[in-house]
């Protein structure tokens, strides 16, 4: 039902765009006089003035209705055990798919409910006709009065930009508070030291039991569940492998693309290149788990090394290919933007192309590259569906690329895949690693910016 | 004849530019002498910084641009297969039209040329290297208590001089000017100028300019090209006096261009 409400407005709304431009143009026309602003912006400041009020109307209505209607019929049965499910109870009896015992309560508070909705329904169709009409018809005496349509248009525009962004902000903020929360009463229970310094990471041992009624000598116990170390040795281990993969690949390509190949070859190979950042990144896991891995462990046993078929460097070599375009793509741009005349400057001198990349050229573009590697390092850290799959579950701490090892993401994923209790320090756990995880690729991004800018303020 | 030619430093021959199918110079045939200045005049896109450009080979970098034709220098040609563009840039210093010091610092950017070439390998030997150079830019007295500042913060003159000492630091024989001043304002484009007059002692010196009073300032020997053609050559007080060709007549009293 509030679909066609919304599309009626949308109608009414497009349409006195059209009738507000013609009015002004009329206006124009007939009365030979010259308008503060374009015909099309009175259309707009029409069409604003005709949606916008009876839109904000009808959504505070959707939201606040359900809860206003339910405290209604509440009121009236206070002598409910459980009001909540007495409430489900009468809804579902009322949708007809009730499965339970139908008592006389429920009847009545349905028949209640259904009159609610019923004059519920019927002011809300009144509320928005009259504010449709009223909005309208006020907007259209200021069209014919001439005023600055131009200005509030502008208003309204970037009124609308300012709430957009206002919402990605507060969005960012609520997700902060969320991971900042939840980690605080994890670290409630486990101590923060022994959550950042421990060496031993087995959070199913923690599954049994509410957080709250944990005893001190339970939590000695405890205490060597939830040691994170590990987790973070794995994912700076296959990050770093990773970045062993991507780095000079994806620097030489860069360079090779942006300086040595014609333009014919740069026109299709640079796209090519970029597929391999749009593979989705569950293809890359099973590619990693299911024939690089096995690959590894074949040659390793002929070469006889115990090779683990889920190893880190599997899972880096991939993540390594996967993360290629990021740096290729991003460090061809930035070559790209090296002036010319630099160039000019270094040949005329004699220096060989590949003198003049190294020393003049790389240089120049040293804030970029290091930004573009920065950035490929916290995709490196964030990334998750390749090391579910290929790295392994088991947090060994190791740095033998032939053994298994666990990361962040992957223990997030294995502490939240299932049905959870939310108190249980198991689940909490998650959110400390989010937190973590947050915090890290955060302090990365800072300082690839103050590397960026401090490059930036010496040659520029 | 043999005197009179040991005067020649470069000497084009039927020298002929193609940038794809549009042809940019029609048979240039020009002489410059050796330490003097030589300044080229004409429109726009007349052809006079393919042409410089075609002394050091500058064109090989432009990937749709065929040279054909000849250009001697010393009496041996540029356009060989076998000639080494290192060493024939080593001898032939560019100066381009927008100071393009490198993002590194003032003694770096001298620096760099003689590293290349491996020259001044030695600690003291590059400071004299980059100190000689300076001076003979008329730069030293201004940034020697700030060598290790970026060149990219000095002025947009000194800048230009800076690019003038990085060309001077390979020690070559022809100094090639692309319109060296035009991003100058006036008492910086005089110091350049002082500058030129001070080095066509040792330096054979070509300028691309479009300020015909520079070309009057600084040049013995100026050429009028038009439409990738050269009109007239001929000593600057020649050409700008008393002029052969009706063409350069009306250029130099500014009937177009």
């Amino acid at each position: 039902m509030n679909i066609l409400i919304l599309t009626i407005i949308v109608l009414f709304s497009l349409s006195s765009y059209y009738f507000g431009r013609s009015e002004a143009r009329k206006l124009i026309t007939t009365n030979k006089i010259r308008l503060n602003a374009l015909p099309s912006y009175y259309g707009y400041y029409l069409a604003v003035w005709c949606g916008l009020p009876a839109l904000i109307i009808l959504s505070l209505w959707s939201l606040f209705e359900p809860t206003i209607i339910k405290i209604l019929i509440l009121n009236n049965f206070s002598n409910v055990e459980s009001k909540d499910l007495f409430y489900e109870q009468t809804l579902s009896f009322f949708n007809g798919n009730f499965t339970g015992e139908i008592t006389n309560d429920i009847k009545i508070a349905a028949e209640r409910y259904t009159s609610l909705n019923n004059i519920a329904y019927n002011s809300k169709i009144a509320l928005l006709a009259s504010v449709l009409v009223f909005s309208t018809s006020y907007a259209f005496k200021k069209v014919k009065s001439n005023n600055k349509a131009r200005d509030d248009v502008e208003l309204i525009l970037k009124g609308l930009l300012f709430v957009s962004s206002l919402m990605a902000i507060l969005t960012t903020l609520g997700i902060i508070l969320s991971l900042l929360f939840e980690s605080l009463k994890f670290f409630s229970t486990i101590n923060l030291f022994d959550f950042i310094f421990g060496t031993s990471w087995s959070p199913q041992r923690a599954f049994v039991r509410d957080a709250s009624t944990i005893t001190p000598e339970e939590y000695l116990e405890l205490k060597d569940a939830f040691g994170s170390v590990p987790l973070f040795a794995g994912t700076a281990f296959i990050a770093f492998i990773a970045m062993c993969v991507a780095v000079p690949i994806g620097l030489f390509s860069g360079i090779y693309l942006a300086e040595y190949a014609s333009t014919k070859v740069r026109k299709y190979s640079k796209p090519i290149i970029e597929i391999l950042a749009g593979i989705p990144t569950v293809v890359y896991g099973f590619f990693a788990a299911l024939t690089v891995g096995p690959f590894f462990r074949s040659i390793g046993e002929s070469l006889g090394l115990t090779v683990s078929s889920e190893s880190a460097l599997a899972a880096g070599l991939i993540m390594g290919i996967m993360i290629i375009p990021y740096i290729s793509s991003l460090s061809d741009d930035v070559i790209n933007s090296v002036p010319q005349s630099l160039r000019d400057g270094s040949y005329a001198v004699g220096a060989t192309k590949s003198e003049t990349i190294k020393k003049v050229i790389i240089p120049a573009a040293l804030p970029g590259i290091i930004g573009s590697i920065l950035l490929a390092v916290s995709r490196a850290i964030g990334e998750t569906m390749i090391v579910v799959m290929a790295a392994g579950l088991a947090a060994n701490l190791t740095i033998n690329p032939l053994e298994s090892t666990t990361t962040i993401t992957t223990q997030i994923v294995m502490i939240l895949v299932g049905d959870q209790e939310f108190d249980s320090p198991k689940t909490q756990a998650a959110f400390a690693l989010g937190l973590t995880l947050f915090v890290a690729t955060l302090f990365l991004n800072y300082i690839a910016l103050r590397v960026v800018k401090k490059y930036r303020e010496k040659y520029e | 004849m043999e005197l009179k030619n040991s005067n020649i430093k470069i000497k084009s021959k039927n020298l002929n530019v193609y940038y794809g199918n549009k042809q940019a110079l029609h048979n240039i045939n020009l002489e410059i002498n050796n330490k003097e200045v030589t300044a080229l005049i004409g429109p726009s896109g007349c052809g006079k910084s393919t042409f410089i450009r075609c002394i050091n080979r500058m064109n090989d970098t432009i990937d749709i641009c065929r040279v054909d034709g000849s250009i001697e220098i010393d009496g041996k040609e540029v356009n060989d297969k076998n000639v080494d563009v290192v060493t024939l840039r080593e001898k032939i210093g560019m100066v381009f039209q927008k100071p393009n010091p490198f993002p590194k610092s003032i003694y770096d950017n001298i620096a760099y040329g003689p590293t290349i070439h491996g020259i001044g390998e030695k600690k003291d030997e590059m400071d004299k290297i980059v100190e000689t150079s300076l001076k003979k830019a008329a730069l030293w007295d201004e940034v020697k208590d700030r060598l290790n500042e970026p060149g990219t913060g000095l002025s947009g003159g000194q800048q230009q001089r800076l690019c003038i000492a990085r060309a001077l630091s390979v020690n070559p024989e022809v100094i090639l000017m692309d319109e060296p001043c035009s991003a100058l304002d006036p008492i910086a484009t005089a110091k350049i100028e002082e500058l030129i007059d001070d080095l066509k002692k040792s330096y054979t010196i070509v300028i691309v300019t479009h300020s015909m009073a520079q070309a009057v300032r600084v040049s013995q020997k100026t050429g009028f090209f038009h439409l990738g053609k050269i009109i007239e050559v001929d000593t600057t007080e020649k050409i700008f006096k008393n002029p052969a060709n009706k063409m350069t007549q009306d250029y130099i009293t500014g009937r177009f261009g």
